[in-house]
């Protein structure tokens, strides 16, 4: 036993967990998965006076398809994502390559997409992936809730625009439809010294192809400066090129150029922008194959479908 | 809610009646209160993976988790693995193919294979899977290649586990 003590309250429903919060907002934290709060808590860097446990709040733990987006509710696991029948057609193959690439099985069984979100470490893959698609984040306090979108959610390391009397609700995350504008690819990369360790740099990329042009690029960056950040440079420079190797090149040098690393012992600023080039090179490939592939089996993946009515 | 809370465990299909610090992590209270030390303290990090239980059939990190979060919950060691005190037969196949020497990371890694082998045996038949699943845990003295050789001892093409039945348990 490690933790300072806390007081502690697990309601089971949403307006009990947000009256819990604001009364002692500034010294209650939430818990969820708990995967890097409890650690914190054992190093004694976090010390809440309170921790409400929203585990208990049925209404989060869920995943559901709304109008043109992907709800993700508080509760759900990252291992949830796994597969890719979890969400219709790219964003599931998107999400389900992120996945394997958090930590471990059994804290990906614990630890939340939401929950990532709300923690905001600057190489986190989920963040990434949020500020690649701008994604909604619901946030719910007493003065009820409202949608910030991923772009101006993360302000810094481990800082957010959640204010201290909120809890992050749902993610809503856009599905990415290809019929109508083009074949959308996606692609996932990221650089980890061990197997399950953090990433030093991780790079999203999902493209949108109309008659071998590309139509819309958007590039995530982990690691490429005090928070996830899209790469707009190279991201312009994309749209209507084709996708070819050296236009990715070129594309991978301007988010190299543009990005402000942090440096840390084993990553320093010189070795991480080398690497965001690459791997922003790698991405744009696999998404440029993902689209194929998908353009390929025409009728799973242009209608968005594959699997996921099924389920 | 201040001070120490009434919380019924329930592990090993065991009911266990314990008042506790919201603090105490269910990791110590399986050790502690219910004087089930099979399952190990490394890192206390989340890192190691030796504390490795199961909650409602998953595993996870019982050194992350606060024993008052357990409450309702299906908790599993290894001294439940099976009924009768026999050996699980993939405790057998770690004996067997050299799966451990100090012993410390063992009970872990059992809970680890159990959960997620029953869940998904097609874990075995993926070498990148399996790989991604064992570096969940470490262990210090095998190189994980004998643990790895117990998990395809049972769980593999031509694994016990269809002819004994008992990896079922």
């Amino acid at each position: 036993m490690k933790p300072a003590p806390f007081d502690y309250t697990a309601p089971a429903e949403l307006s009990d967990a947000v009256t819990a919060l604001a009364e002692r907002p500034e010294t209650a934290r939430v818990l969820a998965g708990g995967q890097s709060l409890v650690l914190e808590m054992h190093y004694r860097r976090e010390r809440p006076a309170l921790l409400v446990d929203i585990n208990n709040v049925r209404e989060l733990d869920t995943i559901t398809a709304d109008g043109d987006a992907l709800r993700v509710g508080a509760l759900a696991r990252h291992r949830a994502f796994e597969t890719p029948t979890v969400a219709p057609g790219a964003l599931g193959r998107l999400l389900s390559r992120v996945s394997p690439l958090i930590a471990h099985p059994p804290v990906r069984a614990r630890g939340t997409m939401a929950g990532s979100l709300a923690w905001a470490n600057p190489v986190s893959e989920w963040c990434a992936t949020a500020v690649a698609l701008d994604a909604g984040i619901e946030l719910t306090g007493p003065a009820g809730s409202r949608l910030v979108g991923a772009g101006e959610f993360f302000l810094g390391p481990f800082r957010t625009a959640r204010q201290p009397d909120e809890i992050l609700t749902s993610v809503r995350l856009p599905l990415l439809p290809g019929a109508e504008t083009g074949t959308v690819g996606v692609g996932f990369c990221e650089q980890h010294r061990t197997h399950a360790s953090f990433a030093q740099v991780a790079v999203v990329a999902v493209l949108t192809l109309r008659d071998g042009v590309i139509v819309e690029a958007r590039l995530g960056l982990a690691g490429a400066a005090d928070r996830p950040v899209r790469a707009h440079e190279a991201e312009r420079h994309l749209v209507g090129r084709e996708p070819e190797p050296d236009v990715f090149a070129q594309a991978a040098a301007l988010a190299a150029a543009g990005a402000d690393p942090l440096s840390e012992p084993h990553a320093g600023v010189e070795y991480r922008r080398h690497v965001i080039g690459v791997l922003v090179r790698r991405a744009l490939v696999q998404a440029r194959e993902d689209s194929e592939s998908a353009d390929f089996f025409s009728g799973a993946g242009r209608d968005g479908h594959d699997g996921w009515e099924a389920r | 809610m201040t001070g120490r809370i009434p919380v019924r465990l329930t592990v090993n299909e065991t009911p266990y009646d314990v008042t506790v610090e919201p603090r105490r992590l269910l990791a110590d209270v399986l050790r502690e209160d219910c004087d089930l030390t099979g399952t190990k303290l490394g890192c206390e990090h989340g890192v190691c993976g030796s504390c490795t239980v199961l909650v409602d059939g998953e595993g996870v990190r019982s050194c992350l988790m606060f024993a008052v979060q357990c409450a309702g919950r299906d908790i599993r060691t290894v001294e439940g693995l099976t009924a009768d005190g026999e050996l699980h037969a993939f405790q057998e196949a770690i004996s067997a193919e050299h799966g451990l020497q100090c012993g410390f990371c063992t009970a872990g890694f059992v809970m680890l294979v159990v959960g997620a082998l029953q869940e998904d045996p097609t874990i075995a038949e993926d070498p990148e899977r399996l790989d991604g699943l064992l570096a969940s845990n470490l262990c210090r003295c095998t190189g994980y290649e004998g643990i790895r050789r117990a998990v395809l001892r049972v769980y593999g093409k031509d694994g016990t586990r269809q002819e004994n039945g008992t990896a079922e348990d």
